[in-house]
């Protein structure tokens, strides 16, 4: 691989337009990324995933060179139907399309030439390799008192004209004082066998709403890492909603700071797989100030051959007082080889909080289903109504209306 | 306050703490083939049971210390431990109580452990382990008559043979990890009891460990076997002598229940957890575990934690026999700098395997605790069910508390639950029981004592009225 990397990086340094000192600072995060390589199991954040493993046994070899120098179509077909939105996309991890026809233009600023700062001091690799790669990246500003009045798409798609095998992705939002996005994530992938690796950074500043649902329906093979930076100021409020059942292999993971009093976040979770998929999700809480608070439900419905697997920490700093936080994850096994892994974790070091965890896994209840033939159901109509009531609690806590019918349809619930 | 007031005023800070001077027989400083060998010789031992400790080493040698626990602690130089010391009377072992070192049999009365008459008035059994070697065993004709084996590990490995040799090393292997190698490669002593078939045993068994001779790492060795259809209690209770320097207590325990077998295993411990300022104190490096061997066996641990310095220590149940049952309470209670990272595993092998841990973790002052535990469900164990349940409670917000559970389950028709919750006293309760008369620290004690009554409510009588005075020693000065 160290080869493959090497040279596809000189290939990209040669073909871009970067500066100097960009190349410079990229250089410096793919000797990062090289020492420590994929990620392990021996990591106990990949304690339940090994991504090398994973890549070699799904993909093989990577490669990394992409060209970007003539435009893709966008294929006017992913769009959604039935909601007015404004949009980004993505084809292969370049932006082909900004559009946001239903904003103020003023209120908004989409700054492309936006200069990366070395912030994130992780020893995160993928964070390194994505840095290293990542062509050209997007800040979207939304100004003081302004909120979006259509929801942002951003569409992930990739097609045929792929030549790498690694996509990285990044983007940055900054929502000033008291305004608010709307923000949802749709993938859409017609090449496979893939690693893509997205980046993602809010920054949220006294007020502001951010409301975020990554959608990740239809499948595909390729191997998905997602990670989302949400830095909370005052009185703030962040929410996350994922749907985890499209690719081969997902890790969504959700670092969320609450530096401001009263600022909370929520994190929501659907994980429905079956043959061979993979999926994880791991949201880091950190209380560090009084009176923050954080709800989090994540619910897996696992069929033949996969496994979920929940990691989700809260943080409470000692100077968090009265703080709450809550957690819960459930999940469904429906086959005797689908499996189910949990680690829910308490860091607390300030006594005045309420902070619970709860995890509960095992198969369909017996007597539910059994309460549900009496009544006239079959044995299939039974199960599926009651995964259906299991999700649809996880969906009821979508806030925004609109999304909610939207993400509803998409994966078939009733009321 | 004069010198002498200050001194006795130290003294009252730990109830035990005292060592006694008895002049020592000690291995060689450091740990290679010879010291081992030292050890494995001074015992008489047979051959065998040197090539064990032998292969251990050789195993350890390629270990690495762990380095993934919450509390840290000073790098340990494992070259500058005395790794076996005796009281020196033990040479000619004494036939009865009587013959014992004067000396001895005071400390033993100062720590409480009235060897002959309180054990007998109590129905115990006791083994009383003095630094490494165990210096007396009583009520040994009692459970002789009914053929069950309770002496220590030393007279184990010359009288039973076959049975050490069947069983030691068959849960914790010589190929673990850091520590549990480290034990089986330098134990000096311990308990070893055997239950015969169909028998229940009609007292609790019980070992008084106790810490002494400094710069000393006692690395005790148990071994309990509860045979087909047989029960047993069995009572572990420590305390340790003040003492500045850091010292290293790395047991292996071993449980074997076979068939229909029940083994019930409670610990109350209360070894030296340092000074306010986090000064010296024990560190509890323990590898317990035990092996449902058997259909229907029933492996329960209970720990009441409220010494050492840093505990670090995971009881553990390996579910293997079908319809077996894995039970694991804990009271742990950290002050001061105390550091704690204890929990449990349980590893769901059969089918119908049943496990449930209560845990209650309570930290004050500037202390730090850590509940850690893991519940896997193998694919074969069908139909098994695990309930887990942790709570914290903190006093003051310099302490932490934290939960790590991890929760694998790979049978569908296998059901899990976990639970854990954290907070603090309300000030209503505390209102409330202060209303009715109670001063502060009263009633945080009353309240603690309501918190753990789950867990305590496990130990055997002898043992609950103990470990309920201790939570409320343990939190002295925590209040206000």
């Amino acid at each position: 691989m160290t080869e493959q990397i090497k040279t596809d990086f000189e290939k990209i340094v040669k073909t871009s337009a970067f500066s100097e000192k960009d190349v410079e600072l990229k250089k410096m995060y793919l000797n990062k990324f090289l020492e420590s390589g994929f990620p392990t199991r021996k990591l106990e954040n990949w304690k339940f995933s090994d991504l090398s493993q994973i890549i070699k046994k799904n993909i093989g070899e990577l490669s990394f060179y992409n060209d970007y120098s003539f435009p893709n179509k966008v294929d006017n077909s992913i769009f959604v139907e039935g909601l007015e939105h404004n949009k980004i996309v993505f084809i292969n991890g370049k932006v082909e399309k900004v559009d946001f026809t239903y904003e103020d233009h003023d209120k908004i600023e989409i700054n492309d030439d936006f200069k990366f700062v070395d912030r994130l001091e992780d020893n995160n690799s993928l964070f390194s390799l994505n840095n290293a790669f990542t062509n050209k990246f997007y800040k979207i500003t939304v100004k003081k008192n302004y909120s979006l009045k259509k929801p942002l798409v951003v569409y992930h798609s990739t097609n045929n004209k792929i030549t790498s095998r690694n996509i990285n992705l990044k983007l940055e939002f900054q929502l000033q004082q008291n305004s608010s996005l709307r923000l949802i994530d749709l993938f859409n992938d017609e090449a496979q066998n893939n690693f893509i690796n997205i980046f993602y950074n809010f920054d949220l500043k006294e007020n502001a709403i951010l409301k975020n649902y990554k959608i990740d329906k239809a499948l595909n093979k390729n191997i998905r890492y997602s990670y989302n930076n949400i830095e909370q100021d005052n009185n703030s409020v962040s929410e996350t909603f994922v749907l985890s059942s499209g690719s081969n292999f997902s890790k969504n993971e959700i670092n969320c700071n609450l530096k401001g009093e009263y600022s909370s976040a929520f994190v929501n979770g659907i994980f429905t797989l079956n043959d061979g998929q993979h999926h994880e999700l791991r949201s880091i809480i950190n209380h560090l100030v009084e009176n923050t608070k954080s709800y989090q439900l994540i619910k897996s419905v696992l069929g033949k051959n996969s496994k979920s697997a929940y990691q989700g920490k809260i943080f409470v700093d000692s100077k968090a007082q009265k703080t709450d936080g809550y957690q819960l994850s459930k999940a469904i096994l429906l086959d005797e080889t689908s499996e189910f892994n949990a680690k829910p974790e308490l860091e607390i070091y300030a006594d005045d909080v309420k902070c619970s965890h709860g995890s509960a896994s095992g198969s369909l209840d017996e007597n539910s289903i059994f309460y549900l033939m009496s009544r006239g159901l079959n044995y299939q109509e039974s199960k599926e109504l009651l995964i259906n009531g299991f999700l649809l609690d996880v969906v009821e806590k979508i806030t925004d209306t609109e999304i909610k019918n939207l993400v509803k349809n998409m994966i078939g619930l009733k009321e | 306050m004069d010198k002498r007031e200050k001194d006795i005023e130290k003294l009252k800070d730990y109830k035990y703490g005292f060592s006694t001077d008895i002049e020592n027989i000690r291995a060689p400083k450091g740990l290679n083939e010879d010291v081992i060998k030292f050890i494995s010789n001074i015992k008489n031992e047979p051959q065998w049971m040197l090539d064990f400790r032998l292969k251990a080493f050789e195993r350890f040698k390629q270990l690495k210390e762990p380095n993934w626990q919450k509390p840290k602690y000073p790098k340990i130089d494992y070259q500058d431990l005395y790794y076996y010391s005796a009281p020196k009377s033990m040479k000619d072992k004494p036939k009865s109580l009587d013959e014992l070192d004067p000396k001895l049999l005071e400390t033993y009365k100062k720590l409480g452990i009235p060897l002959q008459e309180q054990a007998r008035l109590n129905g115990i059994a006791v083994d009383a382990v003095f630094d490494s070697v165990s210096v007396a065993t009583t009520f040994k004709d009692e459970l002789t008559k009914q053929g069950i084996i309770f002496c220590s590990m030393s007279e184990a490995i010359q009288k039973h043979p076959d049975l050490v040799k069947k069983y030691l090393g068959t849960v914790i292997p010589t190929t673990d990890h850091f520590f549990a190698t480290l034990n089986s490669a330098v134990f000096t002593d311990g308990s070893f009891v055997y239950i015969p078939e169909g028998i229940k045993c009609p007292m609790e068994l019980s070992t008084y460990f106790r810490i002494n001779a400094s710069e000393t790492g006692q690395f005790e060795r148990t071994l309990i076997i509860a045979d087909k259809g047989s029960y047993v209690s069995y009572l572990e209770g420590c305390t340790a002598p003040m003492r500045d320097e850091n010292q290293l207590h790395a047991a292996n325990v071993e449980l074997i229940a076979l068939d229909d077998a029940e083994i019930k295993y409670s610990t109350v411990q209360n070894w030296y957890p340092g000074d306010e300022n986090g000064k010296g104190g024990i560190y509890n490096f323990v590898t317990k575990r035990g092996l449902c061997k058997g259909k229907n066996s029933k492996i329960s641990w209970t720990q009441v934690e409220t010494g050492s310095a840093i505990t670090w220590k995971y009881p553990s149940c390996i579910l293997k026999g079908d319809n077996s049952i894995g039970e694991f309470y804990s009271i742990a209670i950290t002050n001061n700098h105390q550091k704690a990272d204890t929990g449990t595993k349980m590893i769901h092998l059969g089918k119908n395997t049943k496990s449930k841990i209560i845990s209650k973790g309570i930290s004050a002052g500037l202390s730090d605790m850590t509940y850690r535990g893991l519940v896997d469900i193998n694919s074969k164990a069908k139909n098994s069910s695990n309930y887990t349940q942790c709570d914290s409670l903190l006093m003051g917000n310099k302490c932490g508390a934290h939960t790590v559970p991890y929760i694998k389950n790979k049978n569908f028709d296998s059901n899990i639950a976990h639970e854990a919750t954290t907070s603090k006293i309300s000030e209503e309760q505390l209102h409330y029981c202060q209303q009715r008369g109670l001063n502060p620290e009263e009633a945080v004690g009353l309240i603690v004592n309501g918190f753990c009554k789950e867990v305590l409510q496990q130990l055997p009588m002898e043992f609950a009225v103990e470990a309920q005075k201790l939570v409320g020693i343990s939190l002295e000065g925590s209040v206000g």
